[in-house]
């Protein structure tokens, strides 16, 4: 414990005693990884951290225990572990939702409910990409060029890790616009099927 | 005195052969009652003697035996020698005889019908008498019969006169000889007449479909049922009726049905075409008998109404490019017209038949909802509404005739979906009548009454405060804000002559109330204006936006668009169309460099002091500002107010629902004013998640949960 501590202390700013932005780069440096690599998002979400940016010593603790790692080498090597355990089918959806909620800003009292158009290109590449390629690529796409969402909300976002799972694609023969998708997962399907002919 | 079987028999059998010669026609005196008497007496004694003696059971029999040997010897032969209609008429006499003689015969042996057939429960007398005829010579000849009476029918039908009282007793013969039933009548001759008739049928109709126009035919074949049904009256069983008509009416219409409806010249299509009312009468009279027969008329009906008012969309379209505004007008006229004429035709011709008031309804949501040249019929009907209510509008209409068309508008109303549409446009359109004192009845507005008595209270203030007055007459309109349509207000900068005008107004207003906020909208004022032109002095009316630009030119000759624009703090579109009012249209107050017929952002403007006109005074229009996209943009405000409401008062009571039902119910509770998209449904759900009304169930992504 003493030595899981010491590491958080080695990164933590020394007035706020916690990893803040600058602290995350430069753990990241030292793993070798990317800051915007899908791993940290993955190291957060084992952490349960609250707030985008920010490790408590308390989150540090419970990563780090459940990855039996103590110091930043053996970190190092539990992150391939750590990606694998996300990735089963389980973990996913809960890696998932954590990844949007992990993304609201603001506090407790006024938590924003949802995230902007090109926030959420870039979160869905990141953590959905590796799984649904094309389907996100076209989603990206889609969610530019239109105009009549600004922000995407939790129910949309769920929605559209169902859509990647139940639908045919690019067919999309099993999409019925009765049932209650989203609207804007409607407006997409109408959008790809335009493109299609 | 005991009577030997023989001896009795001998008695017995005397009086029968006198029966049958009285029968026959033989010369033969009539029964005395001691004849009667002795026969009785005889019977009744040969039956009431000790056994062996007791002779009932030899006298039925030889009373069964009897009847028959009359029958072959003499019923018979005289039937095979006749044929067709002679051997009919000999039948029915030969059958009014056997009942003569059994009804006689009975009352011979009525003492055997009382005891000895009552107590061993065997056949009654006349019911033996009977049942000899029927097994002799009913079963024999009811072929032959049968086939004579078709052919007598058949004859009739073509025209040739029958002797329709032959053909009623010998149809009662298959009747009487079933003794109360049914059966004979029906299998022996029924049956086969039911075939022949449509048969009959068959060739005719397949002639006439070919020859005959649809109207001719349906004359016929009308005339056709009118005749079978006579023909039940006068010689068939009643109970033959509806089956009669059943095969005449399938022959005739059922099988020939479409054909008939669909002949290209004189068809369903072609009566509605020629407003042959009473041919379409008859056809619905023709064809509500046979079983769904109404329903393709009713779709003809259908796409003839829909046909005439696309007809009429597109007449209002090719005037509206034309640049004729009076052409929504009239297209208006035309549909209450169209929708008159076809009322009417569903209450006569088709007798209000659920499925014409069906087809005319779908017909007029049809076309209704097309909209004209990018107005919808919503603002069109509201507009005509307005047209018709305001003074010296187009339309000069007496109160009944107002009443009249005003209720027609209704019902045209029902077939509109954006109710909630018109009735934005309406109020926006009731609201300028009002104010600019257009209505043709406005007495019952309090706002109003208000107003007038405010203002007087005004006029009675500045007289007793003459420092006060602003040196201008000024009329001011307070109008209760949530009573009228909202209108855009303080975009304008005033005229400082307005400007007093205003403060004084404000402070009187403050002796008055001291709770109440006054907010001005400049955009509905109007202004009387001395123009001082070199030829004459003239009053102009002009708008408060006209007046403050006009008043502009007191203190520079000339003005560009962009000063304007910046002394007025107007919007390009508010410039542009007043200058147009003052230097393109009928009036040329200000003089336009360069001189052409649009208002452009590079413009200058001079006081025309040469202008003149052979009036003194003189109105200069401002065309009001097209409000069409408001009214939608509020309407649709509205629209998602109304379905959010809608879905949280489902949910609420639900508490759970799935996607499907909770749309249904809401279209259904929204229908009454428009008719909402599934899309903006869907959208209203959504935002109604992400406010924390609704959630999606973790489990059945299609169900929608209530958070309280």
């Amino acid at each position: 414990m003493e030595r899981i501590d010491n590491v958080f202390y080695s990164y933590a700013n020394k007035s706020s005693g916690l990893i803040d932005p600058e602290g995350i780069e430069a753990l990241c440096s030292d793993l070798e990884v990317d800051h915007t690599d899908v791993r940290i998002l993955m190291l957060a979400w084992k952490m349960k951290s609250e707030k985008q940016g920010y490790f408590t010593l308390e989150e540090w603790r419970r990563g780090l225990k459940a990855l039996r790692a103590d110091n930043v080498h053996k970190l190092k090597k539990a992150l391939p572990e750590l990606e694998k355990e996300v990735k089963r089918p389980t973990n996913f959806v809960d890696f998932y939702s954590y990844a949007f909620q992990y993304c609201l800003t603001g506090n407790e009292k006024e938590k924003q409910k949802s995230i902007d158009i090109e926030s959420i290109c870039q979160l869905l590449d990141l953590a959905l990409g590796f799984q649904f390629r094309s389907q996100v690529d076209y989603f990206i796409d889609y969610l530019k060029i239109q105009s009549d969402y600004k922000v995407i909300n939790l129910d949309q976002w769920m929605g559209f890790y169902r859509f990647c799972n139940e639908i045919n694609f690019p067919g999309l023969s099993n999409y019925d616009p009765e049932l209650a998708w989203p609207l804007i997962l409607d407006n997409f399907v109408e959008w790809l099927r335009e493109k299609q002919t | 005195m005991e009577i030997e079987l023989e001896q009795g028999w001998e008695i017995v059998l005397r009086g029968f052969n006198k029966l049958k010669n009285i029968v026959e026609g033989l010369p033969e005196p009539q029964f005395t009652s001691e004849d009667y008497m002795k026969l009785y007496t005889t019977v009744y004694t040969m039956c009431t003697q000790k056994p062996p003696h007791d002779y009932s059971q030899q006298l039925y029999d030889r009373y069964r035996e009897s009847i028959e040997d009359y029958i072959t010897s003499t019923v018979l032969p005289s039937l095979r020698e006749k044929h067709d209609e002679f051997m009919l008429r000999e039948l029915v006499k030969r059958w009014t005889n056997h009942k003569v003689m059994v009804r006689w015969l009975s009352r011979f042996f009525h003492y055997l019908d009382r005891y000895f057939i009552a107590r061993r429960s065997l056949s009654p007398l006349n019911e033996v008498g009977l049942t000899c005829f029927r097994n002799l010579v009913y079963l024999e000849l009811n072929g032959k019969v049968r086939d004579a009476v078709i052919s007598l029918i058949d004859q009739e039908r073509e025209g040739e006169q029958i002797d329709r009282a032959l053909l009623k007793n010998i149809l009662d013969i298959f009747v009487e000889i079933g003794m109360g039933q049914m059966d004979y009548y029906e299998n022996d001759f029924e049956d086969a007449m039911l075939k022949d008739t449509a048969a009959y049928y068959s060739r005719k109709a397949s002639n006439w479909i070919q020859e005959d126009s649809c109207p001719d035919y349906m004359l016929k074949a009308e005339e056709c049922l009118k005749r079978e049904k006579e023909r039940v009256s006068h010689y068939l069983h009643s109970s033959s009726e509806p089956k009669l008509l059943e095969k005449v009416q399938n022959e005739l219409l059922s099988v020939y049905g479409n054909q008939l409806l669909e002949k290209e010249h004189s068809g369903c299509h072609a009566l509605l075409r020629d407003d042959k009312v009473n041919d379409l009468s008859r056809m619905f009279r023709l064809f509500s008998k046979i079983p769904r027969g109404l329903e393709p008329v009713s779709s003809i009906f259908k796409q003839h109404v829909t046909g005439e008012g696309t007809a009429l969309v597109k007449q209002a379209e090719d005037a509206a490019s034309n640049k004729k505004s009076v052409g929504l007008q009239v297209f208006v006229r035309k549909v209450i017209e169209l929708h008159d004429k076809y009322l009417a035709y569903v209450s006569d011709c088709f007798q209000n038949h659920t499925l014409f008031h069906k087809a005319l309804k779908e017909a007029f949501e049809i076309f209704c909802n097309k909209g004209v040249s990018g107005s919808s019929s919503a603002e069109l009907l509201a507009t005509f509404c307005d047209n018709i209510l305001k003074k010296g509008g187009s339309e000069k209409l007496s109160d009944e005739a107002i009443e009249e068309t005003l209720e027609k508008v209704v019902k045209l109303l029902a077939y509109i979906s954006d109710k909630d549409l018109f009735a934005e446009f309406y109020r926006k359109k009731l609201a300028r009548r009002l104010l600019f004192d257009k209505s043709a009845n406005d007495d019952h507005v309090t706002d109003l009454t208000l107003a007038r008595e405010n203002q007087t209270s005004f006029e009675e203030y500045l007289g007793n405060n003459a420092n006060a007055n602003p040196g201008i007459d000024l009329t001011v309109t307070v109008l209760t804000t949530g009573f009228w349509p909202s209108y855009k207000s303080f975009d304008l900068n005033l005229p400082v002559e307005m400007v007093k005008c205003v403060e004084v107004f404000r402070e009187f207003y403050q002796t008055k109330t001291k709770h109440r906020k006054i907010t001005w909208i400049y955009s509905l004022g109007t202004c009387n204006l001395i123009g001082k032109f070199e030829p004459k002095t003239m009053e102009l009316i002009v708008t408060t936006y006209q007046a403050s630009a006009l008043l502009l030119f007191n203190t520079a000759d000339r003005l560009s668009y962009s000063e304007i624009m910046a002394q007025l703090n107007l919007t390009d579109d508010d410039v542009v169309r007043l200058l147009h009012s003052l230097s393109c249209a009928k009036y040329k107050i200000l003089i336009k460099d360069p001189n052409t017929k649009t208002i452009s952002p590079t413009d200058s403007f001079e006081f025309n002091t040469k202008f003149t006109d052979k009036m003194r005074r003189i109105k200069i229009p401002l065309p009001p500002v097209d409000e069409k996209k408001k009214v939608i943009e509020d309407v649709d405000k509205d629209r998602r107010y109304a379905i959010d409401a809608s879905i949280v008062r489902i949910m609420k009571s639900r508490k759970t629902l799935c996607h499907q039902p909770l749309v249904m119910e809401c279209v259904a509770q929204l229908g009454r004013m428009f008719k909402p998209d599934i899309k903006a449904i869907k959208k209203r759900i959504e935002d109604l998640i992400s406010r924390d009304y609704l959630e999606r169930d973790k489990d059945n992504p299609n169900l929608f949960r209530y958070l309280a």
